[in-house]
């Protein structure tokens, strides 16, 4: 069933996602945009990795997709906890009020 | 063996040690510990050569001692090794043996010098270095004591280094001996190039194998070397000046040993030199013309020592004409004998030097005999085995080497004559300008005229008993002699003696030139005598010169000014156009640019960095993008 859809489309919808992560990274300065953000590329390749799984009839890259949510859902932990922090120490979560360390 | 190796290492290791201890030191041990560890170690290694010689008399061939290796490159390989075979076992007994009585001579000249240790740790890495010089067993050791020694000379004769003619003259030695050096460096590259290899036991056997233009262009670069550091046309000029260092230096190092390391070194490659009869004429060129050249300069000159310089130059010229005439033996032989009497004249002129507080000028002394009576006996000994009287040292050496001129070219000979009439002539000026007639010095300073004290008397006394008998090494067959020398260095002359053939004079012939050149000598004295003596004749004073030849030989033929004017003026104006065009607007411009266009760029570069994370990570992006564009079009 999955077959009928060509996967060109599945990689320009990838293309297209991962895409709008990049510039959501480039573009935001709300930290949880980004963050998101991320998380949006990340499901951009893991969405390649399937569809290309499905078609080459290789299970290998739906095992690296488990893989990589289950590592992302521990980089969400750590992040989210960075945030917090962040909001805490800062009382924003505005990236460009986050400068010190510039010279 | 092992003992015989064992001295071979402890010779040079003894004069190192001693100037480590001494060098390390230099401004907490006394000036009696100094010259004891000195004089003790110079002492040490003497008495080791006396072992080495007294094996090698005994029998055995050579020493050989391989101490580790010193680098390889590809199949070439350098070792520190030495070797220990007449020859350089009979300049090892001179330089330890005349080293040590001028060490000790020094205990006493320089008494009072705020530089004494410095002064002693000098002269035993002297000895140091001419011990390498002479022991190793390849020419890069050879080559090590070489400049070793040419860097002693240019520390001593600089040792007063607070007066700046004497900062020049050592300058000067250390240029000119730059320039031979070149030549003998250029000539052991060649070696390597065409022979492999280093060690002598290595190159000279084979010196038949190679082609005969190649070994000349090589014996022509080595002489270039030996004619920078023996002091011959045209790389003289420098032995004259280097009289500026301490009279015990110009005993040790102008006359006795490292002016003769040129001699040596020839002596040593005999088999090559007479490979190649181009250079041996040049030699014997170079040599004549070197020792008559010298012995005119010396008959106008009025400072003591300049006098014994160029009776030093003169006489080094004689033993390359022996050289290059095929007879080292003879060579040898008077650089022996001649390390005995010019050690002797040098010190000599120290005592008196010492004795009038620094006079260095024989038109302000005079009558000097009864004030100085050891000095003026033993003077007159080196005075008469320098002018080759017999039975004294240099009649011995010096007949040999006119001899073989003789049976060589007897023009050559009437030269080398001449020459060696004008040596006994000036040297006998010498000695009665500055002991006979009437003291010329003032009242005051003869006041306080005295006999040196035993530390300088000792060493003269021995030189002078050198001097007389140490002729007896090498008499001739013709006057009943055996030549104890030629016997014992022939293993070392041996390849080269089937080079050339050798004709004999008869012994009446010998006879002849013997009682020429004795009664010619003799009359030269005579005639000094009565020009110095019996007409109490004074040189006059400068400026008052009218003759013109006596006039162009007082100013040594304006050599130094010519050198000035075509060589070290030249080289001022090129310096001079180098440093305003080349310098200034070209390497500094090119340097200035580079700076500048680095400021400039970082300038530009700099706004690059502005801090924001988000530029950075758009740049990252933009940059990832255009790698994996140009990635995909290029596959």
């Amino acid at each position: 069933m999955i077959n009928h859809i060509p996967i060109d489309y599945y990689i320009w919808l990838a293309a297209a996602l991962f895409t709008i992560g990049v510039l959501g990274v480039l573009y935001r300065r709300n930290a949880i945009i980004i963050f998101m953000c991320i998380e949006l590329m990340l499901n951009a390749v893991n969405l390649v990795m399937v569809a290309f799984s499905s078609y080459l009839n290789d299970g290998a890259g739906q095992v690296f997709v488990f893989f990589i949510m289950a590592v992302a859902a521990a980089e969400v932990g750590v992040g989210l906890a960075i945030l917090v922090l962040m909001h805490r120490n800062a009382k924003t979560v505005d990236i460009n009020v986050l400068n010190r360390l510039k010279w | 063996m092992v003992g015989a190796q064992l001295v071979a290492l402890l010779i040079p290791l003894f004069p190192l040690v001693g100037f480590l201890v001494v060098a390390l030191n230099v401004k907490k041990v006394s000036h009696s510990f100094a010259s004891t560890i000195a004089c003790g170690s110079v002492l040490a290694s003497f008495i080791l050569a006396v072992i080495a010689f007294a094996q090698l008399a005994g029998g055995t061939p050579a020493i050989e001692v391989t101490l580790f290796r010193w680098f390889s490159a590809g199949g070439f390989s350098a070792t520190m090794s030495f070797l220990i075979d007449p020859l350089s076992s009979l300049m090892l007994l001179i330089i330890t043996g005349v080293g040590f009585l001028i060490h000790v001579y020094s205990v006493g000249y320089m008494h009072g010098d705020e530089g004494y240790n410095r002064f002693f740790s000098y002269l035993n890495l002297f000895v140091f270095f001419m011990l390498l010089l002479v022991m190793g067993a390849n020419y890069l050791v050879m080559f090590i004591g070489w400049e070793g020694v040419g860097l002693c000379s240019y520390l001593l004769i600089g040792f007063w280094f607070k007066n700046q003619p004497y900062n020049d003259a050592a300058n000067k030695a250390f240029i000119m001996n730059r320039i031979g050096d070149l030549g003998m460096l250029l000539g052991i590259i060649l070696i390597i190039i065409n022979f492999g290899s280093i060690q002598y036991a290595e190159v000279l056997p084979k010196a038949t194998t190679v082609d005969p233009g190649t070994i000349t262009i090589i014996t022509m670069l080595l002489f270039v070397g030996a004619m920078g550091k023996s002091a011959q046309i045209p790389l003289y000029t420098w032995l004259p000046d280097a009289m500026a260092g301490p009279t015990p230096v110009s005993a040790l190092i102008h006359a006795a040993t490292m002016v003769t390391a040129g001699v040596y070194m020839v002596a040593r490659n005999n088999v090559l030199y007479a490979l190649s009869p181009a250079t041996m004429e040049l030699i014997v060129v170079i040599g004549l013309a070197t020792a008559l050249f010298a012995a005119t300069i010396a008959l106008t000159q009025n400072d003591i020592k300049k006098v014994l310089a160029y009776s030093t130059v003169s006489q080094l010229g004689l033993m390359f004409l022996a050289l290059g005439l095929g007879a080292f033996t003879s060579g040898i032989f008077h650089m022996a004998t001649h390390a005995f009497f010019k050690a002797l004249l040098f010190l000599g002129a120290g005592s008196v030097i010492h004795a009038m507080h620094h006079e260095q000028d024989i038109r302000r002394m005079g009558g000097l005999k009864k004030y100085l009576p050891v000095t003026y006996m033993t003077f007159l000994i080196g005075v008469l085995a320098i002018s080759g009287i017999p039975p004294f040292a240099g009649f011995f050496s010096k007949d040999e080497i006119l001899a073989s001129a003789f049976e060589h070219n007897k023009i050559v000979w009437a030269v080398a004559v001449i020459a060696s009439l004008l040596t006994s002539f000036y040297m006998f000026r010498l000695l009665f300008l500055t002991f006979f007639g009437t003291p010329r010095a003032s009242h005051d300073t003869m006041h306080h005229v005295h006999e040196s004290p035993k530390s300088i008397t000792f060493p003269l006394i021995v030189l002078a008993v050198l001097s007389a008998l140490g002729g007896f090494m090498g008499v001739p067959e013709a006057l009943g002699g055996s030549h104890w020398l030629s016997g014992f260095l022939a293993p070392v002359f041996a390849p080269s003696k089937e080079l050339i053939e050798a004709h004999h004079l008869s012994h009446s012939t010998e006879y002849m030139l013997m009682a020429v050149i004795v009664a010619l000598t003799l009359a030269f004295i005579a005639y000094a005598y009565s020009r110095y003596v019996s007409k109490g004749h004074v040189p006059a004073a400068e400026g008052a010169i009218t003759n013109g030849l006596q006039n162009t030989l007082y100013h040594k033929y304006y050599i130094d000014e010519i050198y000035n004017a075509i060589i070290v003026r030249p080289l001022y104006w090129i310096s001079g156009v180098f440093d305003q065009v080349v310098e200034r607007l070209g390497i500094d411009g090119l340097v200035n640019a580079s700076g500048k266009a680095v400021v400039a760029g970082s300038q530009s570069a700099r706004r690059l960095q502005t801090g924001s994370i988000g530029f950075y990570i758009f740049a990252m992006v933009i940059g990832i993008v255009v790698i994996l564009s140009v990635a995909m079009l290029a596959a």
